[in-house]
């Protein structure tokens, strides 16, 4: 059985709320979905596997490098910031230069939304991993969001790899799944997204059909 | 803060056709209510003891005493459950969260109507 991947590239511009039709609020995250196009499409015979490669975004054309520049020319499109490539089995029917839009989805579908997580810079067990801390009382003294026992004494002699500790938090690529589009603007090309997705505002963000629909 | 940004998104749902109105009116909302499969429409009527928020997610807290209990409902300004909101009288108060009320009872509760020197805003 194959699998038909349907995905769009886009910027998120924030959360806001709107009203179902049962009058409920429903928080949603809008995304601006696309105008993406194809650059290039990847079939078994040249490229042993099939996928869709699309971009999106401005960018000023004196910062494309000429190999990149070249690789637009060829898909007859003006150079764009964003490449990505989806693998999905009926390659075949995208064609070069094709413009994708929010209206690759539709109300109510499941999407999977990949995108980088916000940068939490260097946080404590507490935050990074959830820890519970020390107690506030009892006699903890200046530990209160310390992460404990990091391993034993003598035996092993040392901490063991992958310990949960103290580090860089966020700032990582993070796939959140089978969220459903709670409407499509196809006039401003916006995607709205029940829930939060990944990211700052104005971040990059990749939508796409949900791979692992339950 | 202004979202300028979702405005755009957020007009769709925005209504504009409630009076103004502030904390110390009292106003007869119209609720829509959902039983079974039928819809009728109940009047919640009390004070306005708070507005809160902005934009899409502003809110507005109603309170009445019924049958000697206090009664609060907070609405979304713009939810499409009200249908209309009526207002009856003008309050004069000094703040803009008016939760004192809840500790008063009887005549110490009841807001003095406004009476202003100005002619009263146009009616609705």
């Amino acid at each position: 059985m194959g699998t038909n991947v349907k995905g769009v590239l886009g910027t998120k511009l924030g959360m806001t709320q709107v009203w179902d039709e049962n009058n409920k609020v429903v928080p949603v995250t809008v995304v601006q979905a696309g105008p993406c196009v194809v650059t290039q499409v990847r079939t078994p015979e040249n490229d042993g596997y099939s996928a869709v490669q699309i971009a999106y975004g401005a960018i000023d054309p004196r910062k494309v490098n000429k190999p990149a520049a070249g690789h637009f020319e060829k898909a007859g499109v003006t150079p764009r910031r964003h490449l990505v490539e989806i693998r999905t089995d009926d390659a075949s029917e995208y064609t070069l230069g094709q413009e994708l839009t929010a209206e690759t989805f539709e109300d109510g579908q499941r999407i999977d939304v990949v995108a980088t997580t916000k940068g939490k810079g260097f946080a404590g067990a507490m935050k990074r991993h959830g820890f519970h801390g020390l107690r506030a009382s009892h006699g903890v003294k200046r530990k209160h969001r310390s992460p404990g026992s990091i391993g034993g004494c003598s035996t092993p002699g040392r901490v063991f790899k992958g310990m949960k500790m103290a580090g860089r938090m966020g700032g990582d690529r993070q796939t959140t799944l089978n969220l459903i589009v709670q409407g499509v603007d196809a006039d401003r090309g916006l995607l709205l997204i029940k829930g939060a997705v990944p990211g700052p505002k104005g971040a990059l963000v990749f939508v796409r059909t949900a791979v692992k629909e339950a | 803060m202004t979202m300028k940004t979702l405005d755009a998104v957020d007009a769709a749902s925005l209504r504009t056709d409630h009076p103004e109105f502030r904390a110390g009116d009292t106003l007869k909302v119209h609720v829509k209510v959902v039983e079974g499969n039928k819809t009728r429409v109940q009047v919640f009527q009390g004070v306005v003891i708070g507005i809160s928020g902005s934009g899409i997610g502003e809110t507005f807290t109603v309170r009445k005493v019924s049958y000697g209990t206090g009664v609060e409902r907070k609405f979304p300004l713009h939810t499409p459950i009200i249908e209309k909101i009526e207002l009856v009288t003008r309050g004069d108060v000094r703040r803009a969260k008016l939760y004192y009320l809840r500790d008063l009872r009887g005549k110490k509760a009841k807001i003095r109507e406004k009476r202003d020197a100005v002619p009263a805003k146009s009616e609705d």
